[in-house]
């Protein structure tokens, strides 16, 4: 099949170093502490309080309009604490339901049925009761994806992967293809398309290979693309496969199509087929600051510094970082827990993460060149310094993806991505008033 | 464990300023030396010197004036030092030479600002300093002075050079005055300019940059390609009065300045279509202020002249944003 390569783009080294370990599911931890805003749009309404009794899969929190979803309890305890905690994401106080396991689990689920025999509709209000979000990291709310407003021709299911390090996909796509096929087949019905893709980059023929096997029954199609950063892209990914652009400031909708990423569909699967919320994810803990290459499920709620145990932390002194090294947020606390976006914990050590401070723009073009985008960092860059908000929005701001391609090529140690987010939010809060 | 932060990406690619700077000044190291190889003790002496001088300037401008106490050199002070130095006669005096230094690194860097903010090339503009300023001594060149390391340049005798020959007495002269022109332009022993006349050794130092990404390929064949282009028409019209178009694009400071001077991206545009135009613009420039204007060249004021157009150019050449397209297909 042709595959449309977008321009731009970087090839930072893949570093999949545990994409041969396969999934192990991680031993119950004492204390669960669950961000009660783990979706993006509304963070859902809290249910209980310090001193309630919670069993697994119970919803703890309900969701709050239609762009929001319920929070389920990960375990079988008892609520200790309803506290606040900076929330890595936006950098402000956030509430935060502390749960202490009592013991071993008991069920809380859905009710359930064959996969097959849910109707468009069923298929979407159960992906909403489960509190799926998008579990690549956009964490939105996946029922909102499946309730289109235009027709919708073709479901895309993101098996890219491209972010460094993170192989939780990879290893997703080689256990369980069947279940990751069965969560399309059921997004394919909710929103009406006929044809199914799954894209999937280059780098990881074992994967293409086993979703291929599994795909046929389905008539599913793998797609190999070409290992690039950020293939993964939502809007890179639709080009590759379809060539169409998402219009600028557009959804996926407008032009036919739905995508998930792979771990999703499963998830998807698995909350219609056993009825389970979702209360546990997979990711990798990786990076040259871990003994253990890993790939865990783990529960949604556990702490960072469990699964760093569970990796065992070589260095001295690391960022240790919520997803891959080119979008993830390196935490300031390990206390606090994985989310529903956490897709892996990735543990550098100083020297790989450290950087001269920055100097002048010499208008290098590297960015210009790497730009998935087409935009002009340099340009946006200069204007961020300025303050000259508008004209960056004219620039087409608001269209960046936050890849942080620009700064990774940039000779001056230019911290793009950082300033470009501080603008988004002045601008959207200039739209407001 | 200290836990570090930071903004992503989280990981960098191995690359600084100083890196490319290292890079232009690796690649200009084979031209550098041929020169030694022609002029001597005094060219070597030039070259260092100016290279030193400049970095002191730079050094001390952003230590004194600027107050930057932890400014480290980048070497971009070297790089338009040594571009300099290639400008110029090989017998100019230390202090002329000086003089253009201090030009190129003050006026045409440091009062924009320094690194990145100035509008022109600083060496070009260093150079257009010392052309007003001294014309005789921007034009007296010494022979090629193959091997005789003790003889500086400034003792060696005078010679013209094939372009201002053409322009003084036509090319039928020069062409009697300079045998196997095209080919020992090519290969660089002919009069001229100090790190001007090898294009060979240009070319393969243009290479290891484009072969390290430092520059890419549009500019160049933009400006050659055009001044190759118009060379031919000039030719075609009237072969005894013009050079043919391939001794044409190897005479002079095109290689040099297409290579090394239009290509600087500071002063250059950064979408690949404004770097046609760029190259372009810079090609007709040229061509018609060899052929048609005073001046026996015309490359230092073709990319100075372009230079100031590159703020609109990049205005103009901007690519199309990503999902901002009316049809899908």
């Amino acid at each position: 099949m042709l595959v449309w390569r977008f321009k731009g783009g970087v090839h930072p080294p893949t570093k999949k170093l545990a994409k041969d370990s396969s999934i192990e599911n991680l031993k119950a931890s004492k204390r669960y502490s669950l961000f009660v805003a783990q979706n993006s749009g509304n963070p859902p309404k809290l249910l209980v309080q310090a001193g309630s009794e919670v069993k697994t899969g119970q919803k703890i929190a309900e969701a709050d309009g239609f762009v929001s979803v319920p929070l389920h309890s990960p375990v079988t305890g008892k609520v200790v604490e309803i506290k606040k905690e900076k929330h890595p994401v936006t950098g402000r106080p956030a509430d935060v339901v502390v749960i202490e396991r009592t013991g071993e689990d008991e069920w809380v689920k859905l009710s359930a049925k064959p996969y097959t025999e849910y109707t468009p509709d069923e298929i979407k209000k159960r992906v909403a009761e489960a509190g799926i979000v998008g579990l690549g990291g956009a964490t939105f709310p996946t029922h909102v994806k499946l309730s289109p407003s235009k027709k919708v021709d073709t479901v895309i299911l993101n098996g890219a992967e491209c972010e460094p390090y993170l192989t939780i996909d990879q290893r997703m796509m080689v256990e369980h293809p069947d279940e990751i096929c069965k969560g399309g087949v059921a997004i394919a019905k909710a929103v009406g398309a006929a044809k199914i893709f799954v894209g999937i980059e280059e780098n990881k023929p074992d994967a293409i290979e086993s979703m291929k096997k599994a795909g046929s029954a389905f008539g599913i199609e793998v797609v190999a693309l070409p290992t690039k950063y950020p293939q993964g892209s939502e809007k890179h990914l639709i080009y590759a496969i379809t060539k169409k652009q998402v219009p600028s400031g557009g959804l996926p909708m407008d032009v036919g199509v739905v995508v998930d990423n792979v771990s999703t569909a499963r998830a998807i699967y698995r909350a219609l087929e056993f009825g389970e919320p979702l209360i546990e994810r997979g990711l990798t803990l990786t990076g040259e600051g871990v003994k253990n290459q890993k790939n865990v499920i783990a529960r949604i709620g556990t702490p960072v510094s469990d699964l760093l145990d569970y990796a065992e932390v070589s260095v001295e002194s690391a960022r240790v970082i919520l997803g891959g090294p080119m979008t993830g947020i390196a935490l300031e606390s390990l206390e606090i827990g994985i989310s529903k976006g956490t897709s892996g914990i990735t543990v550098l050590p100083e020297e790989i993460v450290k950087k001269p401070a920055e100097t002048n723009c010499i208008r290098c073009y590297r960015c210009v060149e790497a730009c998935p985008t087409n935009l002009e960092p340099y340009l946006l860059y200069k204007m961020f310094k300025k303050k000259m908000f508008n004209e960056m929005k004219e620039e087409h701001l608001m269209d960046c993806i936050e890849c942080g391609s620009c700064a990774y090529v940039c000779p001056a140690n230019i911290d793009h991505v950082k300033a470009f987010k501080t603008a988004k939010l002045v601008v959207r809060t200039l739209g407001r008033r | 464990m200290k836990l570090l932060t930071g903004p992503a990406p989280h990981i960098h690619e191995n690359i600084s300023t100083r890196r490319i700077m290292l890079d232009v000044l690796i690649a200009l190291t084979p031209s550098a030396i041929l020169a030694v190889l022609m002029w001597g003790w005094y060219m070597l002496l030039l070259e260092i010197g100016s290279m030193a001088f400049a970095e002191f300037l730079e050094f001390f401008v952003m230590r004194v004036f600027r107050k930057k106490k932890d400014f480290v050199p980048d070497l971009s002070a070297s790089v338009t030092a040594l571009l300099l130095v290639f400008n110029v006669p090989a017998g100019i005096s230390w202090w002329t030479m000086a003089s253009g230094i201090l030009v190129a690194i003050i006026i045409g860097k440091e009062i924009f600002g320094g690194i990145g903010n100035n509008p022109f090339n600083p060496a070009l503009v260093g150079r257009l300093f010392m052309y007003i300023s001294f014309p005789v001594a921007m034009i007296t060149w010494p022979q090629v002075n193959w091997l005789h390391f003790w003889t500086p340049a400034y003792d060696v005798a005078t010679t013209a050079t094939p372009l201002g020959e053409a322009k003084l007495h036509g090319v039928a002269a020069a062409t009697q005055l300079f045998h196997g022109l095209t080919w020992n332009s090519f290969l660089g022993l002919i009069p001229g300019s100090a790190g001007e006349t090898s294009a060979l050794l240009l070319i393969i130092g243009f290479l290891y940059l484009w072969w390290r990404k430092i520059v890419s390929y549009e500019i160049p064949l933009a400006y050659i390609g055009t001044t190759f282009v118009l060379s031919a028409l000039f030719w075609f019209a009237n072969p005894s009065a013009y050079y043919d178009p391939v001794t044409s694009i190897l005479l002079g400071g095109l290689m040099l300045g297409a290579l090394f001077m239009a290509t600087d991206p500071v002063t250059s545009p950064v979408t690949p279509l404004g770097k046609w135009i760029f190259g372009i613009g810079a090609g007709v420039i040229t061509v018609l202020i060899r052929y048609i204007g005073a001046y026996p060249e015309g490359v230092n004021f073709a990319i100075i002249l372009m230079n100031a157009l590159v703020p609109f150019i990049n205005q103009f050449t901007k690519r199309r944003v990503f999902g901002t397209v009316k049809e899908n297909g």
